[in-house]
């Protein structure tokens, strides 16, 4: 069986007095998609984050291509930084910078001088990422579904091994989320990327997911294949599948 | 008040904040010990810190020897020692006024400007963004910034202080008559080489505590625009406050450096 690229195990975090992680356990297996449920608010995006070392967990392990990343310090994070490649919510694009220096950030940090290939390398994932063209924008102004692509198309100019998908359909018409998931999914053919997307759209888990967890009280409640998801019996992840709240009409 | 509740309250954030700003400012010696300074960065930091605090530095350093030399002129003449205007005023530009009212100038315009554009990089996760793509957030922001305040702020303190001596050369001989040639000797006679060095070092200290303060206000603001806001107004304040306590303590130890009246 194939060695999971990374391994969670048992991991807890506590924001104030709440406890939002509750021994979450989850594996990742190289070049799959695995979509993660849940409600907002549930914890997913921290999970996301304790995966590069945004955040550390009070108690757990993360293992990455065999090593403990929980312990690192922040300047031995930067190797597996570099593997891994994460998009976030809001793009997070550096607002300063218009969209060629954002896409080229990643590669001018790791040393790469040549004006030439740098052009040509942020030209070739802007193409990818269908923002050719928009390279001297400035990111207030670009819409939300493209400051996603611009972002997207940072993340990957490094090839990552991994990439992390924080809500990358969410505050996105049908549409754009539409092309953003056919994005994640020829990404992920084009690269061999494998990829964690965190969400609550389940237009975008069927169209994407190898497999889907589902987060539920700080803990997987679910893990399968999205056919699996759909003849699930568990009351729980039913009633966020078919979208019920459980309150009291008013 | 029992001193739990004194040391939760009041000691405790001090002493964090202290910390704090001491991890900083080794962390940033660190990086620029091991190489890690971005060339680039660190000039547009020089144009941003240096170039762009010309205007308020030259109109600040210029009215105040202006109306320092008034003032002066306006006691001393009573006594018939119009003469010593010039070394009064030229001393305490040097000594006390310069470095100390660059540096409130300097902490309202571009600490104030730090702390918002870090802080708000920290509650729109553009420094997140900046740890994921593997790049330490010290490096690329504190480093640029802090060899920019270390390079300029001696320069803009020598500037104030120039422009304040000039300036009371100007109001002193010709708007309030003092003899020129008298001015000028007494000047020469009573301001010396160490006087200067005074005020670079504490132009180079202020520089330090107005880098460091905003860097980590910036650093730790939270609660979005609100957080920024806050973050920005902590700046100026605690900085304004340090510059004011440091200048004293800079003062008696710098005194046994560079003893003054000794002339």
């Amino acid at each position: 069986m194939t060695e999971p690229l990374i391994h969670v195990r048992d991991l807890v975090q506590r924001i104030g007095s709440q406890e939002i992680l509750r021994g979450l356990t989850l594996d990742l297996f190289p070049g799959e998609t695995l979509v993660l449920l849940g409600k907002s608010g549930g914890g997913k995006s921290v999970f996301l984050r304790h995966l590069i070392g945004l955040m550390r967990p009070v108690s757990g392990s993360i293992v990455f291509e065999g090593q403990e990343i929980t312990a690192l310090k922040e300047r031995d994070l930067e190797p597996v930084r570099r593997k891994i490649g994460m998009l976030f919510q809001d793009g997070a694009l550096f607002d300063s910078m218009n969209v060629f220096d954002n896409v080229a950030f990643p590669l001018r940090e790791r040393g790469e001088k040549q004006t030439s290939a740098v052009r040509e390398k942020v030209a070739q994932a802007l193409a990818m990422v269908n923002m050719g063209g928009h390279d001297r924008k400035m990111p207030v102004n670009l819409s939300g579904g493209m400051r996603k692509r611009v972002a997207l198309a940072r993340a990957i100019i490094s090839p990552p091994d991994v990439i992390l998908y924080d809500e990358p359909t969410a505050g996105l018409d049908p549409i754009v989320s539409d092309s953003i998931n056919r994005l994640i999914r020829h990404l992920q053919r084009r690269l061999s990327v494998t990829s964690l997307v965190v969400t609550h759209d389940l237009v975008s888990c069927n169209h994407i997911a190898d497999r889907v967890a589902l987060l539920d009280d700080g803990r997987i409640r679910f893990l399968g294949t999205p056919a699996d998801l759909r003849e699930t019996r568990d009351p729980v992840v039913r009633d966020f599948v078919d979208g019920r709240s459980g309150e009291t009409v008013y | 008040m029992r001193l739990p509740s004194v040391f939760s309250g009041l000691l405790e954030p001090l002493l964090g904040s202290l910390g704090g700003l001491a991890m900083l400012a080794w962390e940033t010696a660190c990086s620029i010990a091991r190489g890690r300074v971005r060339v680039w960065l660190t000039l547009r930091q020089i144009a941003e810190v240096g170039f762009g605090s010309q205007l308020v530095v030259v109109v600040t350093g210029a009215f105040t020897g202006a109306v320092f030399t008034a003032q002066a002129y306006f006691q001393f003449a009573s006594l018939n020692m119009e003469t010593a205007v010039g070394p009064v005023v030229a001393l305490s530009m040097f000594r006390e006024l310069g470095p100390a009212l660059t540096g409130l100038m300097v902490a309202g315009r571009v600490g104030a400007a730090m702390t918002a554009e870090i802080g708000t990089m920290k509650v729109t996760q553009q420094i997140d963004a900046l740890r994921a793509l593997a790049v330490n957030p010290v490096d690329y922001l504190v480093v640029p910034r802090a060899l920019a305040m270390f390079v300029s702020m001696p320069l803009l303190v020598v500037e104030c202080v120039g422009l304040g001596v000039l300036a009371s050369y100007y109001v002193g001989v010709h708007v309030l008559a003092i003899n020129g040639v008298y001015f000028f000797a007494n000047v020469q006679k009573f301001t010396e080489g160490s006087d200067i060095m005074m005020s670079l070092i504490k132009g180079f200290v202020f520089g330090g505590l107005i880098v460091f303060i905003s860097c980590r206000e910036g650093l730790c603001a939270k609660d979005g625009a609100v957080g920024v806001g806050r973050a920005t107004t902590a700046t100026v304040v605690t900085s304004s406050l340090a510059i004011l306590i440091a200048n004293f303590f800079l003062t008696m130890a710098l005194n046994i450096l560079f003893p003054a009246g000794q002339r």
